[in-house]
Order: structure tokens, then C-alpha cells, then sequence
């Protein structure tokens, strides 16, 4: 296994097991640790915002539920997210790039870390002083205390430089191995950076540009429907965001896990393209029912958004290829023969593959969000927070998981204990149970037409609010049910970190190797320069004339307007 | 060039023919049958000043043919007004409204009607209630603290 890893993605790493060097390791463990503080404090308040929502508890006159649902968001859409992905993405450029980072490269990766984790404790703590009660979407005109978008604005800024530091890793290893096509891996990486730099570079400049100014007494008004869709230029090309580096963990890592190898080395890096130019010219299909926005521009939208599914069924080819090829070549026959021979007692399996099996339920209602006239009956119903539970805080979330199994390990040299692998897979058991009387469970409670983002009501005693009521206690059943599953992933966490036997040998970090009939991915795709401009370009076609009839209706604005 | 092999194809070619399907029947759905989301483009209005001049000066319903009733109505922290509309069976209703202070959402559960409201615009439309029975509305975009009670009801009299 150890020489296979040696030649992974074509590296010409002299550090075969996996050993990272102690100062490297230690930034991956700062990115990692930080986001596993917000997964229990996340969860915590999710688990709290049911039971209030059910009519289990009441809460306490200094925590509101909005203030709850603010953090659930926050920390686990914003900070989770961006902080584990920083992560992981810099523990495979690590690996893969020449096995070490320059100084500059771990400097970039540390005032990151420190921009991001202040910008995260100052947002938390006006969330907690109820002075950011504006959820993790921030609408104006709710305003919140500027300090709080301050904190957001610092978690992006962050990541940004975070980011710089893995682009110089792979320009210095582009240097050193002129004409070679990049590691996988590190393709991914970049690919991943380069939509995060985009979509984000327009909620920084909502967020510094207006929202801040504004807050502050600087700019007296604000128009509602531009900073809108700043946001959802931005919001969906997040969601993305999230999924990339799972798609990363599946196209990469998982064959090598499973005995198997990766499929094609051109394939996933046309996904990974596919992905970035369909990323951000889509936001429109969260605001189809908005005022405002030209009927035309949303359908040109909602074409657009449908294109993800070819980069996803790619995806869901190349996947299933691998695990039947690894299948086969354990001795599995038949049609179905190798399905059997694939390592289900793995928990690094396992559990990402309970995540894949829920994408197709959630990539299905995703298609029926974004189609235009369907959306009308799900738009801001419960429906929505299911879908992205299923594709989000399952698909993702669970592949995430999986990956700390084998990445705390490489990085504390602890062993993933058969006990630990148990509870692992225990887990991940667990959450589909939990998922399935919450996440499926609100799609029908948004049929019938309850909302998301709503606190306990009984609406007058009216009959419908009544029946509403009735499935907010399965929901609330399943919450539990996924309190408890995550108790139980920081149960393995802190085992990992701090208590787990030491293993005696050196602890590999899986990366696949390249199938050796796939053939070298062409040039092109490895020429960012024209994949930023197509990008650029469709995102000006789809976004500039709806940015133009929002401004030149010359809107009034709005003052900043407390509501909580 | 992607080494794709055959079967990735025929895979490719069946998620692509039903992509194209599916933008197809909205296509068809919006562009003959005219079925498209709000889009609230009649230019924008004062939202500090929107109680004071017409048509959200007088919200309310008023009849403006046979069966057919134009009701205009203002969303506000944290209510409707109006907030119970009654009509007869079959009534055709258009909706105009918008936001008096921040963003407002109004559903009537059991219908594609699903509005965003928002300070500076007026966003309407149109729906024909064929089913009797009384209606649940509910704003549905998180508006402050009260956003839980915001709701109000269509009663549809046979």
C-alpha cells in the first residue's frame, strides 16, 4: 500500500507514510479542532430550536429562539464548513505537493486561522448578547450590531488568506515539476479555491461595502432586494463549496481506502470545472418568488442550475466505477457479486457511502426547488430545510466525519480503534435515523405548507397549525436522535485526539492512484486563467442585467430596522 | 479525450434528455401558459411613506367584476392588514403588496401562492380560489421576534 501511496497522483513524495512534519500538522489540527467546537454548539442549539419549535421547552428570557437559530446557522453553515474545509484541503496539499509547506505558506495558513477564529468569536458573542439576530443570511433591513458582520466579514477575509497560502503551495510545486499535470488532489484544491474567491468576493463586498457602513450610521440607506442578491450570488456557490471537498474525499481518497483505484484523472478535474462555472450564475433560483428580479433572468437561472446535474452524474458514474473495480479485484463476481466485497465494516466507508445513498433523495427535491413553477409550493416551507439537510448535513456532513477517522489518526498518530470503528459506524446508523423522521419528515410538514425559520406557534388554534404541530414532534423526535449521533462523533473525536493507544507504525493518509489505462487529462483543463474568465463571463451574462433593473429602479433603501 | 467509456455515455445521454425534458415542460409552462413566478417589476415605492399615499393608504378587498376581487394588502412587524379576507368560491384575486419595514413572506398554505415582500417594491399575483374552505396565510421569511404570529386567513364560502 505504502509504495502505491508513494506514487499517488503522480507525486514525488519522499514522505511515503504520511508522516507530516509537526508545524504543518499542527495548522491542520488548529482548523480541525476549532470546527469541531461548532458542530456541538451548532448542533446543541439545532436540538434546542426543535424542542422549543415542538412545545417540549420553553427557553429561558435571555435565549430566544431566533438568536438559536442565528447560531445553528452560523456555526455550522458558516464556521464548521469553512474552518474543517480549510483543513482538509491543506492536509491533502500538504501530502500531495511535495510533503511540506514553506514558512510563507504556514504563516498565510495561521493568520487565517487567527482572522477567522476571532471574526468567529466576536459573531458569537453579539449572537449571544442578542445583538446578530439576523440569521446567518443577514436580510437587511434587519440590522444587526456592525460588530457582528465585522466578525463574518473577518471569517471570509480569513479564508482568503488561508486560500493564498495553498495557491502559493501549488505555484511552487507547478515550478518544480514543469509540465506535469497536478496531483489530483491538488487540482480539486484549487478548483475549490478558485469558486470560493469569486462567490465570496461579492458577500465581502455586501458585507464591507454596505452592510458595515450602513450599521454604522455611514450610509443612511440600504436597498433590500440588491443586498439580496449579493447574498445568493454568493449562497449558492457556498453550498458548493461544502460539496467540493466531499466530492474530493469520494474521487480521491475513498479508492485508496477501498483497494481500488481512481477511475479516470480527467473526468473528476471536468467535474470539478463543470462545477465552477455552474456554481455562482445560478443564485436566482433562491429568490424566484422575489419582487424585483425579471421573470426571464430566473428562468435563464434555473436552466442553469439544472446543468449540475451532468457534473453530477459523472460524479455518480466515476464513484459507483471505482467501488465496482475494487469490488471485483477482492474476488467479487457477478452483477452484483462485488457489492458484497466492499468494506462495510469500514467506518471510513461506511459512513460516506450512508451520506452518497442520501444525495439521491436530496438531489431529487433539489431539482423540484429549483423548477421554477414547482418552487412556488415549497419556496421558505420546511421543505427547503429538509432538502438541505439531506444534501448538506448528510451527504457532506457524514463524508466530513468519515474523513477525521483516518485524518486525526495521521495527525496525532492515535489509532482508529476496532471499538472506535464500531461506534463510528454506530453512528453514522443513527444519523440516517435521525435524518429520516427529521430531514424527510419536513419535506411533508413543507408540502402541507409550514415554515422554515419559524419559533413554536399555534397559529390561533387553526387546524392546519394543529396538523403542523403533529409532525413538529417527529421532527423533534429525529433531532434528538441526531444530538445523540453527534454526542457520540465527539465521543471518537476526543478519543483521537486524546486518549486512543498510540499505533506503532506510521498511520497512512489515503490518497488513490490514477488507474494506469486512464489517459493523461488534456492541457486545458489545468489552465485556470480561462476557466476564471468563462466563469466570469456566464456569471456577468446571467447577473448583469438584473443587478441593472434592481439599481436603476432607483429604491428608495431602508433605515437599519431592529425587529427582535 | 475524457476516456468516457460507452456506458458512461448512454448514463450521460439519459441525464441530459431528461434535464432537457424538464426544461422543456417549464419552458412550455412559462412561456404559453404564462405561468411565472411573481416578479414585482412596477417600479418601487417608499417604504416609510407606503401607509400614506395610494393604493396601500386603503388596503383591503374590493371588487372589480364578476367574481373577480383585487386585494391590496400591507405586511408589516408583525401582522397583515387586512388579515382575514373573505371571498366566494371561484373568485379570481389579484394580490397587491408589499413591506412596510423589513422583509415579509405571505403563503396560503394549499396554493402556489408563495410571495416575498419586500420594503421599496410591490409584488403581485393573481389566483383563482376554485375549493371552499378556510385558508391558512403565514408569513414565511424570519422577521423579528413576533414573525411566529404573524398569519392571518382567506375564508373561501361556497
Amino acid at each position: 500500500m505504502t509504495t502505491d501511496a508513494a506514487q499517488a497522483g503522480k507525486s514525488h513524495s519522499n514522505f511515503p507514510k504520511a508522516v507530516f512534519a509537526e508545524k504543518d500538522s499542527n495548522l491542520v489540527k488548529a482548523y480541525l479542532y476549532f470546527s469541531f467546537f461548532a458542530v456541538f454548539l451548532g448542533g446543541l442549539a439545532g436540538l434546542l430550536q426543535l424542542s422549543q419549535r415542538a412545545g417540549w421547552i420553553t427557553l429561558p428570557g435571555w435565549l430566544t429562539y431566533y438568536q438559536l437559530l442565528t447560531a445553528h446557522g452560523v456555526l455550522l453553515a458558516l464556521v464548521f464548513t469553512t474552518f474543517f474545509i480549510v483543513g482538509f484541503l491543506f492536509s491533502g496539499m500538504i501530502k500531495t505537493l511535495d510533503g511540506e509547506l514553506t514558512a510563507t505558506e504556514r504563516k498565510l495558513g495561521w493568520i487565517g486561522f487567527y482572522l477567522m477564529a476571532i471574526g468567529t468569536i466576536l459573531a458569537a458573542m453579539l449572537i449571544l448578547s442578542n445583538d446578530g439576530t439576523v440569521l446567518y443570511t443577514f436580510y437587511s433591513p434587519m440590522a444587526a450590531s456592525p460588530w457582528y458582520y465585522v466578525g463574518l466579514a473577518l471569517l471570509i477575509v480569513g479564508s482568503w488568506l488561508a486560500s493564498i497560502g495553498m495557491i502559493c503551495a501549488y505555484i511552487r510545486w507547478r515550478k518544480k515539476h514543469k509540465g506535469e499535470s497536478s496531483p489530483l488532489f491538488a487540482y480539486m484544491t484549487i478548483a475549490t479555491i478558485i469558486l470560493w474567491l469569486h462567490a465570496s468576493a461579492m458577500v465581502a463586498i455586501e458585507v464591507v461595502g454596505l452592510l458595515i457602513p450602513w450599521s454604522f450610521g455611514w450610509i443612511e440607506r440600504v436597498d433590500t432586494t440588491l443586498t439580496r442578491t449579493m447574498f445568493w450570488y454568493f449562497g449558492h456557490a457556498l453550498v458548493y463549496f461544502w460539496l467540493l471537498p466531499a466530492y474530493i474525499y469520494w474521487y480521491v481518497n475513498i479508492p485508496q481506502i477501498i483497494g481500488g483505484k481512481i477511475f479516470s484523472s480527467s473526468l473528476p478535474r471536468l467535474t470539478f470545472i463543470l462545477l465552477i462555472l455552474f456554481s455562482v450564475p445560478v443564485g436566482l433560483h433562491h429568490q424566484l418568488t422575489d419582487p424585483g428580479i425579471d421573470s426571464f433572468w430566473k428562468f435563464l437561472q434555473v436552466i442553469l442550475t439544472m446543468l449540475v446535474v451532468v457534473p453530477s452524474l459523472i460524479t455518480a458514474f466515476s464513484i459507483i466505477a471505482t467501488f465496482e473495480l475494487a469490488g471485483r479485484s477482492r474476488g467479487g463476481a457477478g452483477l452484483f457479486g462485488w457489492v458484497k466485497k466492499l468494506p462495510w465494516k469500514d467506518a471510513r466507508f461506511f459512513t460516506t457511502v450512508m451520506g452518497m445513498l442520501m444525495f439521491i433523495p436530496g438531489g431529487a427535491t433539489g431539482i423540484i426547488n429549483s423548477s421554477f413553477q414547482l418552487n412556488q409550493i415549497v419556496h421558505n416551507t420546511w421543505w427547503v430545510t429538509g432538502h438541505f439537510h439531506l444534501t448538506f448535513a448528510t451527504s457532506v456532513v457524514l463524508t466530513f466525519f468519515a474523513i477525521t477517522y483516518w485524518l486525526i489518526p495521521v495527525l496525532t498518530g492515535r489509532t482508529f480503534t476496532q471499538h472506535l470503528n464500531r461506534l463510528a459506524i454506530i453512528q453514522s446508523i443513527l444519523w440516517i435515523i435521525g435524518m429520516f423522521l427529521m430531514g424527510i419528515v419536513m419535506h411533508f410538514a413543507g408540502l402541507l405548507g409550514s415554515p422554515r425559520r419559524t419559533s413554536f406557534s399555534d397559529y390561533g388554534g387553526h387546524e392546519l397549525g394543529l396538523k403542523w404541530m403533529s409532525y413538529n414532534q417527529v421532527i423533534a423526535v429525529g433531532g434528538v436522535i441526531l444530538f445523540i449521533a453527534i454526542c457520540l462523533v465527539l465521543y471518537i473525536w476526543i478519543k483521537l485526539i486524546f486518549f486512543s493507544p498510540k499505533s506503532e507504525e506510521s498511520i497512512e493518509y489515503p490518497i488513490g492512484v490514477i488507474n494506469e489505462k486512464a489517459a493523461e487529462p488534456p492541457k486545458i483543463l489545468e489552465k485556470w486563467s480561462v476557466w476564471i474568465a468563462v466563469s466570469i463571463i456566464l456569471s456577468i451574462i446571467a447577473y448583469a442585467v438584473p443587478f441593472y433593473q434592481i439599481l436603476i429602479n432607483d429604491a428608495p433603501g431602508s433605515l437599519p430596522i431592529r425587529s427582535w | 479525450m475524457f476516456d468516457m467509456p460507452k456506458l458512461e455515455k448512454i448514463w450521460l445521454a439519459i441525464g441530459v434528455g431528461s434535464l432537457f425534458i424538464f426544461v422543456l415542460i417549464t419552458g412550455i409552462l412559462t412561456a404559453s401558459m404564462g405561468l411565472n413566478p411573481p416578479d414585482g417589476m412596477k417600479g418601487t415605492i417608499e417604504p416609510e411613506l407606503v401607509d400614506t399615499v395610494p393604493p396601500f393608504n386603503n388596503p383591503g378587498i374590493e371588487k372589480i367584476g364578476p367574481n373577480e376581487y383585487e386585494v391590496t394588502m400591507l405586511s408589516f412587524m408583525f401582522g397583515f392588514d387586512p388579515n382575514t379576507i373573505t371571498i366566494p368560491k371561484g373568485a379570481k384575486v389579484h394580490f397587491k403588496m408589499t413591506s412596510k419595514d423589513v422583509i415579509h413572506g405571505l403563503h396560503i398554505a394549499g396554493t402556489p401562492l408563495n410571495l416575498m415582500l419586500q420594503p421599496g417594491r410591490v409584488t403581485e399575483y393573481t389566483h383563482t380560489f376554485k375549493k371552499p374552505g378556510e385558508y391558512l396565510f403565514v408569513c414565511h421569511e424570519y422577521c423579528g421576534i413576533g414573525h411566529q404570529v404573524m398569519f392571518g386567513k382567506v375564508i373561501v364560502e361556497d
